[in-house]
């Protein structure tokens, strides 16, 4: 049986060789799966996830008991439970109650609840920053609550919360691995395949942490372009 | 042409409004001076419905408010539409510039055709003097100029009534000037307006009406001739000896 540690890697060319082709042969279909589930599944669900905590961070704001209640609930639940127990009652659960999702909606469901939970807080606090007389110069000149709310504050909002919504960003491309407990062939379902069938585990996880990181490192350059692009009407 | 009716409002159970009865007619001028917490700045944010009065009446135009009963949503937007407000701290939108803050109103609320829109507001701009300031974000103009921005912004909704809330108050000596000379031009205009100021060289020059307010309530209102010379209530003596 061949030595399991790389010290040996090079007493033996063989091994060696073994390894590199390994690499070679799995570093595609890993890009691939990072390409075709790991990246849509975070897009979608932060896309659904963002237009959910706007939705919620408004509802905290409103004056409305019965909304504020919902909004508390439901944050309160999603961040007081383990996203890996949510997602298996989503796809494990739900089935026995006669509602069965595919795993790909069910990972997309349970991230966007989870985003939306998280990120509502960053979008409440980021709408309560801006200043009061901004709503007051928006009624001044005739808006409604919804046309203050999208020319004037959300876009203000926005710039405050850049930094933090990365956060969740590159949280979630990170979390997305936990999808491949609910069969979702993405990258880290791809490399536990490999490593099954070569015995590589070190080799192809690495891998895939590589591409991981990659991945972020990638956004949080867009995060800079983004902070930089929204900071061109504030005074440095 | 703007017709209030015993106007009240209490913040927390203090009286900040106790009846407050005026009218004021179409093209004049009219100063609101007194001591702070007198209520001058809440009776001009009544106006603009940024503060909803419990009772009382507001008419402005053929608009017409009566606060005792549930007031309607779409009534508000439109006696809010005949307004419009110029604030002690300008309140730009500081993502816009100078141009987009003046053409938001028309475009966003009128729905004007963004070409007829721009042109409005460059010409409001050219008209308080930042013909060159179009394209700068407010972080980038002196306090005179945004607030000069913020009187085009106001005026590019046609109101009926120009309500400005201490406008220079927060501006450094050098720059009042400038706007105090906008603010001129607009009254000779024939511009209907109500101006809550501390600027008393104003008010002698433009007011064709002040009025002096402590405690709530019109303590006394007069030709500016007339009230700054010749007080009769005390308390006006009393507040115009501390001010000039």
């Amino acid at each position: 049986m061949a030595p399991m540690f790389p010290s040996n890697w090079f007493e033996n060319p063989e091994r060696a060789e073994r390894l590199i082709q390994i690499a070679q042969s799995s570093f595609l279909p890993l890009v691939k799966g990072a390409l075709t589930y790991t990246l849509s599944l975070t897009l979608l669900s932060f896309a659904f996830g963002l237009m959910l905590a706007i939705v919620t961070a408004l509802a905290r704001i409103s004056r409305v008991s019965v909304l504020i209640g919902i909004a508390r609930a439901y944050v309160s639940i999603i961040r007081g439970t383990p996203l890996l127990v949510q997602l298996f009652i989503i796809f494990y659960g739900l089935p026995s109650v006669g509602i069965t999702i595919d795993p790909f909606p069910a990972a997309v469901i349970g991230f966007s609840l989870n985003v939306g939970a998280y990120a509502s807080e960053i979008v409440r606090a980021a709408i309560l920053s801006i200043p009061k007389g901004q709503w007051e110069a928006a009624y001044s000149i005739g808006m409604t609550y919804t046309q203050a709310l999208r020319r004037i504050i959300l876009p203000q909002a926005a710039r405050v919360s850049v930094p933090p919504l990365s956060n969740s960003f590159v949280s979630l491309v990170k979390d997305t691995s936990l999808a491949a407990s609910i069969l979702v062939s993405e990258m880290f379902r791809k490399a536990q395949e490999i490593a099954a069938a070569t015995y590589e585990p070190l080799l192809v996880y690495s891998e895939a942490a590589l591409i991981y990181w990659v991945i972020c490192l990638a956004l949080s350059f867009l995060q800079d372009w983004l902070e930089q692009r929204l900071d061109r009407y504030v005074a440095r | 042409m703007i017709e209030i009716t015993n106007l009240q409002k209490q913040f927390a159970g203090r009286d900040v409004l106790r009846g407050i009865s005026l009218t004021i007619e179409k093209g004049k001028v009219l100063v609101i001076i007194g001591p702070s917490g007198s209520g001058k700045t809440t009776l001009l944010r009544c106006l603009n419905l940024l503060e909803t009065p419990d009772l009382g009446t507001i008419r402005i135009g053929d608009v017409k408010l009566d606060f005792a009963q549930k007031t309607d949503k779409a009534l508000i937007t439109r006696l809010r539409k005949q307004t419009g407000m110029v604030f002690q701290n300008y309140n730009l939108f500081p993502h816009m510039t100078a141009l987009e803050n003046v053409m938001e109103g028309p475009v966003t609320v009128k729905k004007e055709p963004k070409e007829a829109a721009r042109a409005k507001a460059l010409s409001l701009l050219t008209k308080v003097g930042l013909a060159d300031k179009v394209d700068a974000y407010p972080y980038q103009l002196s306090g005179g100029q945004q607030q000069r921005v913020g009187i085009a912004r106001a005026l590019a909704m046609d109101p009926q009534v120009m309500l400005f809330d201490e406008p220079t108050s927060a501006l450094d000596p050098e720059l009042v000037g400038e706007v105090l000379k906008v603010m001129k031009e607009l009254a000779n205009d024939g511009m209907t307006m109500l101006v809550v100021t501390h600027e008393m060289g104003f008010a002698r020059e433009v007011a064709d009406e002040v009025i002096f307010m402590d405690q709530g309530v019109i303590v006394e209102r007069g030709n500016p001739e007339t009230l700054f010379a010749h007080p009769q209530e005390e308390r006006t003596r009393q507040f115009l000896q501390l001010l000039l």
